[in-house]
């Protein structure tokens, strides 16, 4: 290519297609992916690996956004010399729908329908972490039986999760089988949701003051089936995939990245504890009932894509213990807080109490007051931290609702993940990150 | 003057920062835009290895908000969530940008992991990052006009056939 098809001047300046002679060597490394602020050892010099380039020989494509191993629509922008990435860039913004500001046209009540499908594979996760903002700000305290409910559900979400992430990561490897193992698993836990929820994603379960409904008659039995089934099933994709040497060929010392390097890119999740960090925000700053149960936090060595994928199947082992002491300890009692400001009244109270009919009136129209603050709260989502930033003026709508994705900003590790790669680790690489385009976007 | 990331809120404001707290009593550290860098940087070394998130909010409704004293309220303000992952805490930093002149220095310095989250402000507030190594707009495209997070940004209207259609708002 020439210089001049290498320079583009936009808006915002000139664009980073400079040749490469041209780039100053600082920004050409925070290009490919390595972050200035890093102790020396950490930074990739520019020209570590092992490829001749020559001086015009470079190609740059586009992967996606309609690539079927990105994951829904994310692009990714690659230079590469054969078939090894240089450099990268993920570009996003496909699904962007606006839904931090629609969420400030909503109020409290309606806000949990809003943010369910930021995050359409853990939904669960998203109205927790809203609920739990909404709960700190009106300053309530939540029955006993709905935290475990709570615990309970986002435990099998993140089974769920993860079970279709094994799907698709075999997928994206070639193992078809696994894909529909997962996918088979998944829909046996969405099935307990839709009996519980009344819908198989996107529930609107959690909701500010406790759950929307007590769990179905009989969920014992639902439940332990789940349970029971299983760790059964993960030991025989275990047994598929852990040994198998094509899988292991594929994903071994691929998209390493050091602890240091995932500390500093605020990579959180399985990305975070597959580099060696036993950062778990269910163990580090417990939420609801997580420092009364017994469940170990798993780490990772390496940190190449395998420890990501043992991580995950690890994961759903330990989230069916979890899964199990919620059964075994779950407290009778109410689903919701009992506060008449917040809880709408029971379905058969409406008919006999005309206070009963103005509440359930007034919370569902105008929803309720959160008093003015700010809060920010965090939970382990199956991808990582999954935060929420709730500024309220008093009124009945958040003036100021931010969730911090954990995809999103894990998607900034894909540059140096990839570097150096093969291209087609590359597929390998970007479903290890498990990036949910929906969270990205928003 | 160095600290620990297990200090009090009140001596971590000692690096230069006054200290409040958020609702259930989260330690906040109100800044300014001169020591921002400076102070992000101090908390670094004190051991707050990781920024969680860096988030904007648009003021304009409640330019008279309750800020503690020595601190003026202006209509933007930039929240960065800080971890220490030893000692399990959190502290957030809250940085008052005004209008006429939304920039504040990068924090891709001292945490590069805030690359995305400060492309994301500036995009939907208009708040720039000065030094930021792409100051790109990120989900918006590239030709947008406006920020649409601010709150003086229209958030339109789809014409429902069956209502009188209003116009845009």
């Amino acid at each position: 290519m020439t210089g001049e098809e290498l320079k583009a001047e936009t808006s915002e300046g000139l664009q980073e297609l400079q040749e490469r002679d041209e780039t100053d060597p600082v920004e050409l490394a925070i290009e490919e992916g390595s972050p200035r602020a890093l102790p020396e050892g950490a930074v990739f010099p520019p020209g570590d690996i092992d490829v001749e380039f020559g001086e015009d020989e470079t190609m740059i494509i586009n992967m996606g956004p309609q690539h079927p191993s990105t994951h829904g629509v994310l692009r990714i922008m690659m230079e590469l010399e054969g078939e090894t990435v240089l450099r990268s860039k993920p570009i996003i913004g496909y699904l962007h729908t606006g839904m931090e500001k629609t969420g400030e046209e909503l109020t409290y009540v309606q806000g949990a329908t809003n943010v369910t499908r930021m995050d359409y594979l853990s939904p669960l996760h998203n109205e927790l972490v809203f609920s739990l903002a909404t709960e700190a700000l009106l300053n309530i305290e939540i029955p006993p039986r709905a935290i475990w409910i709570r615990m309970l559900m986002t435990e099998l979400n993140r089974i769920s999760s993860h079970v279709l992430w094994m799907a698709t990561n075999g997928m994206d490897l070639a193992s078809t089988s696994m894909m529909i193992y997962g996918f088979r698993d998944r829909e046996m836990i969405l099935s307990f949701f839709e009996k519980t929820t009344g819908l198989r994603m996107n529930h609107d379960y959690i909701r500010p003051g406790g759950v929307a409904a007590d769990l179905p008659d009989g969920w014992e039995d639902d439940v332990m089936s789940i349970v029971e089934t299983i760790p059964g099933r993960v030991d025989e994709y275990d047994e598929l995939l852990t040994g198998q040497p094509i899988f292991k060929r594929r994903t071994e010392g691929v998209g390493v990245i050091s602890p240091e390097l995932a500390i500093a890119m605020s990579a959180t999740g399985p990305i975070l504890r597959a580099s060696g960090v036993a950062w778990d925000l269910r163990r580090a700053m417990p939420y609801l009932a997580y420092d009364e149960v017994d469940f170990d936090v798993i780490v990772g060595t390496v940190g190449d894509s395998f420890d990501r994928y043992a991580v995950r199947l690890n994961e759903i082992r330990e989230s069916c213990r979890i899964v199990r002491q919620c059964v075994e300890k779950m407290p009778p009692g109410d689903y919701r807080a009992q506060d008449k400001k917040v809880t709408p009244p029971p379905r058969a109270r409406i008919d006999e109490s005309m206070e009963a009919l103005i509440h359930h009136f007034k919370i569902f129209t105008r929803g309720f007051e959160v008093p003015a603050g700010e809060v920010y709260t965090a939970i382990e989502s199956p991808r990582g931290e999954l935060g929420c930033y709730l500024v309220s003026d008093g009124s009945n709508k958040p003036y100021r609702m931010h969730i911090r994705a954990p995809s999103f900003v894990n998607l900034q590790s894909l540059p140096p993940l990839l570097r150096g790669g093969l291209i087609a680790d590359a597929v390998a690489v970007i479903s290890s990150v498990d990036p949910v385009m929906g969270e990205v976007d928003r | 003057m160095t600290a620990s990331a297990g200090a009090s809120a009140a001596e971590l404001a000692g690096l230069g920062a006054v200290a409040s707290s958020g609702a259930g009593g989260q330690d906040v550290l109100h800044v300014t835009r001169e020591r921002y860098l400076e102070v992000a940087r101090a908390l670094r070394d004190a051991g707050f290895e990781m920024c969680a998130d860096l988030c904007a909010v648009d003021y304009l409704r409640h330019l008279d908000r309750p800020v503690p004293e020595n601190v003026g309220a202006e209509r933007f303000e930039i929240v960065v969530n800080l971890v220490s992952l030893e000692h399990h805490r959190r502290v957030r930093l809250r940085v008052q940008v005004p209008e006429a002149d939304p920039v504040v220095p990068t924090l891709f310095e001292v945490y590069p992991g805030t690359e995305n989250m400060e492309r994301e402000a500036f995009d939907m507030f208009g708040v720039r990052f000065e030094g930021h190594p792409d100051h790109t707009r990120i989900l918006m495209p590239d030709d947008w006009e406006g920020h649409p997070l601010r709150k003086d940004y229209s958030v339109g209207r789809v014409p429902v056939q069956f209502k009188e259609a209003p116009g845009p708002r």
